[in-house]
């Protein structure tokens, strides 16, 4: 995996005053290594995608940088202060949004709010001021007197993000902050995240098992299995995939991948009973395959890379797998449960 | 509505990032804290109505049965002085402060279930906060919630003067923080609600039980069960609000007193009692702290 380790070490020179820098963090449990040894740097004003399967060490990642968690090995500053020796001071200086609902549902947006102001010391006469602009700038103004248990799940995840950004943190942590919504309302907090870093010139660090969510960060990890694969732009990291993607399925998939193997050779990538090859140019690839292949092809389908191809590249599985799926179902149930039972 | 204007390519925040004195934001903590069960207290009117239901329900049913049943007995009635729905009342305004103590303060685990917990967890703030402001959150709402009850005095043929009114705040008060912080020490242990039947049917109905709330803790009670009401911290603070109820009712001290918390067969002093249950409290208020400040 070369392209990998180039794109780390070309995003390791970009800087010192990085707003977070992480060096060879570990986290065991036990027998369990969760993290594998993660290099990180993100700079200021950069919106920083954490990407990964379910249980690939994103979570414990973030809760590390957020001083959740303590790592077993490695260091961590951010904000410029470190996670392990003080970190109340890191506190001070990020927002957090967690992955599961933190609000009391009893209390209104607005009452929300102010206790975060009261908690995290916000001066008295900017706690007014401050959670107006941050209802305004995330459009919750005309509900901000309703209990929040009358919320939908958009505008929960709304508040939690005012909320995390009232103390005027220098770094904004999320973690899967698009979990469980509905692909509109998820659009709609990735306008707001992109306005906040705008406006305020914020660092986000999120964290997503959403490959398509990560065309929208500037930058991005793809972690599998505890370690970092690749890092670098979305572009980047798409170029690493050559040309165009081709997948067909054929009702005798082995000898059809055999064939492409030997007389057009293209390794293909077996991917839930298809077959999946990445070429310079699909326009010729195509007539020679259907020409020249003995084994019966049904279907083909051909498109630019996603981020997914990219992660089917480098880990050789894809990253939405069935474990995904049901997990993702539970939770969804969980809070569905939640909500109901308040 | 003020909205500040858009700082594009703004400064890092750090530069408003002003050390923050730790002291005064815990007690801003506390007090946001505390602040919040108020709130939630006062807003869920339809639970403070419901929390009077079982008091009234048994003043006015068990009290009244067994009132009747004992009314020529000697140990309640009229050759006693008071009548048992009398010597009960002060048990039930006791009973009212124990529950609500309690339950205010397991909220802490509703909190941990919920999620809310760990946006007060992850702050800035000293931990002990958390279990301070809890702990005197579930005071004042079982302070409240027991003298409430005293509006219910002359139902139950007890006089109440506004001086004995008085003495009763700082009584149901102490009482209402001791077992307030004994419920925030069992929350910080808790992680799921599984606990919670457990803590109702074993510690909660016990210590109600055994408080002297229903009948009289006297030298006659079986010694296993003497030595359980000496143990129970709800004894303590009942026995007061007791002795101080009914010195309005022009018996001789030695009628009230019959009833007093005794060791070796002299009653307790009141102030004695207080000290106790503050004692506790504080004790039990310690712990949660401790148990609140440990790191996972």
């Amino acid at each position: 995996m070369t392209e990998a380790s180039l794109l780390q070490s070309s995003a390791g020179m970009a800087g010192v005053d990085a707003v977070i820098q992480a060096h060879g963090l570990v986290k065991r449990y036990g027998e369990l290594e969760a993290v594998r040894g993660i290099d990180l740097e993100v700079q200021q004003g950069e919106i920083f995608g954490f990407l990964g399967p379910n249980g690939a060490g994103k979570s414990t990642t973030i809760s590390i940088l957020c001083t959740l968690l303590t790592p077993s090995a490695g260091t961590a500053r951010v904000a410029g202060v470190d996670v392990v020796q003080d970190p109340a001071r890191v506190r001070q200086r990020i927002g957090l949004v967690f992955q599961d609902p933190s609000l009391d549902d009893q209390l209104t947006g607005r009452e929300n709010l102010e206790f975060h102001a009261w908690i995290y010391s916000v001066p008295a006469a900017e706690r007014g001021p401050r959670i107006d602009e941050m209802l305004a700038l995330l459009q919750l103004t005309e509900r901000a007197g309703s209990a929040v248990k009358t919320y939908s799940g958009g505008m929960k995840r709304r508040l939690e993000i005012a909320r995390g950004m009232l103390h005027q943190p220098q770094v904004l942590f999320l973690d899967e902050p698009t979990l469980g919504l509905d692909p509109q309302t998820r659009q709609s907090i990735w306008k707001h995240l992109n306005e906040l870093r705008d406006s305020k010139g914020i660092t986000i660090f999120m964290t997503t098992h959403y490959m398509d969510e990560a065309e929208y960060c500037d930058r991005i990890a793809i972690i599998d299995r505890g370690k970092i694969v690749a890092q670098g732009t979305p572009d980047e990291l798409k170029a690493m995939v050559g040309g165009d993607v081709v997948t067909i399925t054929s009702s005798r998939p082995d000898a059809a991948a055999a064939e492409i193997e030997k007389l057009l050779g293209v390794t293909a990538i077996r991917d839930n009973g298809s077959l999946r090859m990445e070429v310079p140019d699909a326009k010729v690839f195509v007539p020679r395959l259907v020409r020249e292949l003995e084994a019966p092809v049904d279907t083909v389908t051909l498109r630019r890379p996603s981020l997914d191809d990219v992660f089917l590249k480098l880990t050789g599985h894809a990253i939405r797998d069935e474990e995904a799926g049901t997990k993702d179902q539970m939770r969804a149930m969980a809070s569905r449960w939640r909500g109901r039972s308040r | 509505m003020s909205v500040k204007a858009a700082r594009p390519g703004a400064a890092p925040a750090s530069a408003a990032v002003v050390p923050v004195d730790t002291r005064l934001a815990s007690l801003r903590a506390i007090y946001i804290i505390w602040y919040r069960d108020i709130l939630r207290y006062w807003r869920d009117r339809w639970r403070l109505v419901a929390s009077l239901a079982q008091p009234l329900l048994f003043l006015v049913v068990f009290g009244s049965g067994l009132s009747s049943a004992l009314g020529r007995g000697t140990v309640f009635g009229s050759a006693a002085g008071f009548t048992y729905i009398q010597f009960m009342y002060p048990g039930i305004i006791g009973m009212a402060i124990l529950f609500t103590a309690i339950f205010g303060a397991m909220s802490i685990v509703w909190d941990r279930e919920f999620g809310f917990l760990k946006e007060v967890l992850v702050a800035p703030i000293d931990r002990s906060a958390v279990a301070i402001g809890k702990a005197l959150g579930s005071t004042t709402q079982a302070m409240i919630q027991g003298l409430i009850l005293l509006v219910l005095a002359p139902f139950v043929g007890v006089k109440l003067s506004p001086l004995t009114v008085l003495e009763l705040i700082p009584l149901a008060a102490i009482l209402a923080f001791g077992l307030s912080s004994f419920g925030v020490a069992l929350a910080s242990m808790m992680k799921s609600l599984q606990g919670f039947q457990v803590v109702m049917n074993f510690l909660m109905m016990p210590m109600f039980f055994l408080s002297g709330a229903l009948f009289p803790l006297t030298s006659s009670l079986p010694g296993w069960m003497t030595l359980l009401t000496h143990l129970d911290p709800a004894s303590y603070g009942i026995d007061p609000l007791r002795r101080v109820v009914l010195s309005d009712s022009g018996r001789p001290s030695r009628v009230v007193e019959q009833f007093a918390l005794t060791i070796n067969g002299q009653p307790l002093a009141i102030p004695l009692e207080a000290g106790i249950v503050l004692a506790f409290g504080a004790v039990m208020l310690g712990i949660a702290v401790m148990m609140f400040q440990r790191r996972d």
